[in-house]
């Protein structure tokens, strides 16, 4: 083995998001050597891009929520796909991982007696998100790095994990990159944590970063991990869509949690117009009920607004597909409304909406406390991921743990909102605990050096690849047009026809891929990173596609124009991929076991 | 349900207001409609290209739309003619702070510095920031942020209030630190400020984010620690002349100076000049 730096950790954790920070602190204190890798700087995950809230039955604002109501809701939005122990466990421990971060500093909002204030969010029956203003996320990742940080947890920032490196049937450790320098970096480490978020940047309108570029799924797939669920990915129903920069940008759905509403050209408020049967009873059937659900009247039903994200998503673009769309292609979502309604309601607004009310000042040149905003339907989270146990968090190849958007199994068919914030801490938490008991009741792994120079041969690959005038292609042109096919082929509304010209679409540029050549030397070059990152792209979108086609109906945030409704046939199992012995991808269906009679009782209570 | 739901119930204001919202989002399409008439214009971007050694600007030519910021017209850069220039993004909507550069001078956000606020008939200058050691083109070494961060005594809360273990603390009394807590670490204030910047102090002065990051603490509501001393002595607070650079590049609009700087002088002042105004202030708060 050539000589690489080399790092010997019990625990690894890839990923400093929520999920990524809450694992290492968890398995710090169980006294692990825990080592912490991320490929952008410290406390820039998405995790700071959380806007809205925490889900977690406080019960600090409607004393009817309990950790009952908040599993009922999830498995309902979930659409009964969820794994429900971890439904269950969810549930039952996200309030202390809220109550924690207090301990840790955090200072949410504040209820008028001085307690955490919770919010209003689609899906929860009740109010229940607590948060920081619309900076939720910017207020967990900061509590959590400082927390970290003065543990002494060994941090690896600007760096990316390119391989898992197994010894025979286990995990020996990851191989890594720095992106200062471009240098190799070797992790040996026991047991492995990913928590690398998800992979929004298969698509083109995303509310996602560079780095949502399935690295976890990919890394967790080619060590021969299962995925599952990988059909869901979830369109945020409200993305800006003006100017053309910011397409894709996120409007949380803060905005009609705090009493926001859809309008279409015409000037209709048309989410009243197809409320799902499943939510009839729970949702308001006038416009004035609304209001006062918002406004906190407790014998008030929620405005349709506040339905689940992929009802709203579709219902919108229904209003855009059939002419009614607002000038730029999608529809307006007004909170200035409520100037009708509330005194003082602009500074209202800035005061519960300061960071949205800022990037609407500022991106789009428009005061949303006077003027209503255009938005439409953004790729935004992936339900599906590394399929894991409910409790340990644990993959299907030992050693191998993934948290947060990583993994697979809590949110279904489709997330609340909320609920991913709830997730990390909750899961980070247990995958740390489970990960340091494993390396705890293990031998050091070997880490064959064969393998770690095949690895660092391949990295460097794009750079000596030759380029014969007009015919070399950067990896930027291949990420594009990968991105624009998922988004037109495989998105919001799909079909069997065009999924299969994917499939060869995602053949050819399988073949681009692997020919592009990258200039410039490995110091801080995002042209060889991108390079990089388009093998995972192109695994994600291929296990997208291919679940996607299995499941042959609509449910959740997957919408089947030729099998538009939901079919019972497909109620009782997950779709799950694996890599088979030539580097094929198998599809399977996994059978989800029954649940257990105490839960189907409080489901059937909440119905 | 279709028309029903529309009528039914529908008070007189949210009547309105739904008419409202499509003749002003009318406007603002008409708005943009007007700017976006003519073809794409082209604009000069003079980017500093180099490392640690050294380096120079470089220009570039590229087409700029309606709405684009500076954030947009470096990707277009990258990915049209130099796919290897260095920059870090994340969020592209000023939550990050990862994308802070020096536009035509000024310590920004790239990613929230409009085109069309910049004078484009010149070249847009953009370079990294020069309190901190070059990496790569726009890339800065910023480790030190971090060094520093982890000699701040930490959080430490008072027993809790409440017999299930949690705290009770007013909205108005959580104001004063969630102003503080909005940091998202750019350190444009920690480029700016002429201590850091010009007089290279970082071995003695901690520079405005973390003086903002002391001042969340010990104005926490629940916080028991005194980090006073080191105010004085480790942290460097008498280097700062309050010149309130700081506070006007401040993305996050906090009042860096004002609201945490001078009040975390005057506990300097307070507990180590004038020990009679301290108990004065100690009596006063007891009442
Ligand atoms: C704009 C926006 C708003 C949102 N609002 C909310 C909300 O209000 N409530 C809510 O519950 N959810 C919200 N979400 C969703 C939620 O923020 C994310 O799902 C969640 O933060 C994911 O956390 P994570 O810890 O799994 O991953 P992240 O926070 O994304 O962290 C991933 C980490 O993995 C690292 N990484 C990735 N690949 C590699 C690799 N190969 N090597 C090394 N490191 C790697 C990254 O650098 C990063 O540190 C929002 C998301 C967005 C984008
Ligand atoms: S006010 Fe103080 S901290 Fe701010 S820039 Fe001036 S000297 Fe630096
Ligand atoms: S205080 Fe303001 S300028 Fe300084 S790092 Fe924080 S957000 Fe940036
Ligand atoms: S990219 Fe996040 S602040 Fe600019």
């Amino acid at each position: 083995m050539a000589d690489y730096e080399t790092h010997a950790h019990d625990v690894l954790v890839v990923g400093a998001g929520g999920a990524g920070l809450r694992a290492a602190i968890e398995a710090a204190k169980s006294g692990a050597r825990v080592g912490l890798v991320c490929k952008s700087l410290l406390g820039k995950a998405h995790t700071v891009m959380a806007e809205g809230g925490v889900a977690a039955a406080l019960s600090n604002v409607d004393d009817r929520d309990s950790w009952r109501v908040h599993f009922a809701d999830t498995m309902r939005g979930g659409q009964y796909l969820n794994n429900w122990r971890m439904a269950e466990l969810h549930a039952k421990e996200a309030p202390d991982r809220v109550r924690e971060l207090e301990a840790w500093g955090a200072v949410f909002d504040r209820t008028p007696d001085g307690r955490i204030l919770q919010r209003n969010f689609g899906g929860h029956k009740y109010p229940r998100l607590a948060h920081v203003g619309d900076r939720t996320g910017l207020e967990m990742i900061r509590t959590l790095q400082d927390y970290a940080v003065q543990m002494g947890i060994d941090v690896h920032m600007e760096c990316t994990v390119v391989d898992l490196i197994r010894d025979g049937e286990r995990i020996a450790g990851a191989f890594a990159y720095d992106r200062d320098r471009g240098r190799f970096k070797v992790f040996e480490s026991r047991a492995i944590v990913l928590a690398t978020g998800g992979i929004g940047r298969a698509y083109s309108v995303t509310s996602n970063s560079w780095e949502y570029t399935g690295d976890g799924h990919s890394l967790a797939y080619r060590a021969g991990a299962a995925l599952q669920d990988m059909e869901f990915v979830q369109f945020h129903p409200t993305g800006m869509v003006w100017p053309p920069s910011v397409k894709g940008i996120l409007v949380t759905e803060g905005v009609r949690g705090e009493g926001g509403i859809l309008v279409n050209r015409e000037g209709r408020r048309f989410m009243f117009d197809d409320i799902p049967e499943n939510y009839r009873s729970q949702t308001a059937d006038n416009e004035e009920e609304g209001w006062r659900y918002v406004q906190g009247d407790k014998s008030a039903r929620r405005p349709p607004e506040l339905l689940t994200r992929d009802h709203i998503a579709r219902a919108i673009m229904r209003e855009v597909r059939e002419g009614r769309g607002s000038p730029h292609g999608g529809v307006f979502l007004d909170i200035s409304w409520i100037s009708s309604k509330m005194r003082n309601a602009p500074d209202h607004i800035k005061k519960k909406l300061p960071s949205m009310y800022h990037q609407f000042k500022q991106l789009a040149d428009i005061d949303i406390t006077a003027e209503p905003m255009e938005v439409g339907p953004t790729t935004h989270y992936v339900m599906g991921g590394v399929r894991v146990d409910g409790d340990s968090q644990m993959s299907t190849l030992p050693g191998l743990f993934a948290a947060g958007e990583a993994a697979a199994g809590l949110h279904g068919a489709n997330r609340l909102g909320g609920n991913s914030l709830s997730d990390l801490l909750v899961f980070g938490m247990r995958a740390g605990e489970y990960a340091a008991k494993y390396a705890a009741e293990t031998s050091p792994a070997r880490i064959p050096p064969d393998e770690v120079d095949a690895a660092a041969k391949v990295a460097l690959e794009p750079f000596g690849r030759a380029t014969n005038g007009s015919s070399a292609e950067g990896p930027y042109q291949v990420q594009d047009t990968l991105q624009d096919m998922m988004q037109d082929l495989v998105g919001i509304v799909r079909r069997q026809e065009e999924m299969q010209r994917a499939l060869d679409g995602i053949a050819a540029l399988r073949l681009r891929a692997a020919a592009v050549s990258v200039t410039g030397n490995r110091e801080y070059n995002p042209g060889w990173h991108t390079a990089l990152d388009l093998e995972n792209l192109l695994i994600v979108s291929e296990a997208v596609t291919r679940s996607a086609l299995e499941r042959q109906e609509s449910r959740g945030a997957q919408f089947r124009e030729d099998y538009p409704d939901k079919d019972p046939a497909y109620a009782n199992f997950n779709i799950t991929v694996t890599r088979g012995r030539k580097g094929e991808m198998i599809v399977s269906r996994v059978p989800i076991p029954p649940m257990r009679d105490d839960l189907k009782q409080i489901v059937e209570e909440n119905k | 349900m279709t028309a029903t739901a529309r009528v039914a119930g529908v008070g007189a204001g949210a009547g309105a207001a739904s008419h409202d919202v499509v003749k002003s989002g009318q406007r603002a399409a008409a708005r943009s409609d007007q700017s976006a008439g003519g073809e794409a214009k082209r604009a000069t971007f003079h980017v500093w290209r180099g490392d640690g050694a050294g380096g120079e600007f470089k220009s570039y030519e590229t087409s700029v739309s309606e709405g684009m910021v500076v954030l947009d017209a470096i990707h277009q850069i990258q990915a049209e003619s130099a796919n290897d220039l260095a920059v870090r993004w994340n969020c592209k909507a000023g939550k990050c702070g990862s994308c802070s550069a020096e536009v035509n001078g000024m310590p920004k956000l790239m990613c929230m510095t409009r085109l069309n606020d910049l004078d484009l008939d010149e070249p847009v200058t953009v370079e990294p920031m020069h309190a901190f050691p070059v990496v790569r083109d726009l890339v800065t070494d910023v480790s030190w942020n971090f060094e520093v961060k982890k000699r701040i005594r930490k959080f430490t809360p008072r027993a809790p209030d409440a017999p299930d273990g949690t705290w009770r603390m007013a909205q108005s009394d959580v104001d004063r630190v969630q102003e503080f807590r909005k940091c998202v670490e750019c350190f444009l204030c920690q480029d700016v400020c002429h201590v850091l910047r010009d007089h290279q102090k970082h071995d003695e002065f901690i520079g405005p984010r973390f003086l903002v990051h002391v001042a969340a603490l010990e104005m926490h509501p629940l916080d028991t620690e005194n980090r006073v001393d080191e105010l004085r002595t480790a942290h460097g607070i008498g280097y700062c002349n309050i010149t309130k650079c700081c506070t006007r590049v401040c993305p996050e609009n906090i009042t860096i100076t004002d609201n945490a700087i001078i009040p975390l002088k005057e506990r300097v002042v307070d507990q180590h000049y004038d020990p009679l105004r301290g108990l004065v202030r100690l009596f006063r708060r007891g009442k």
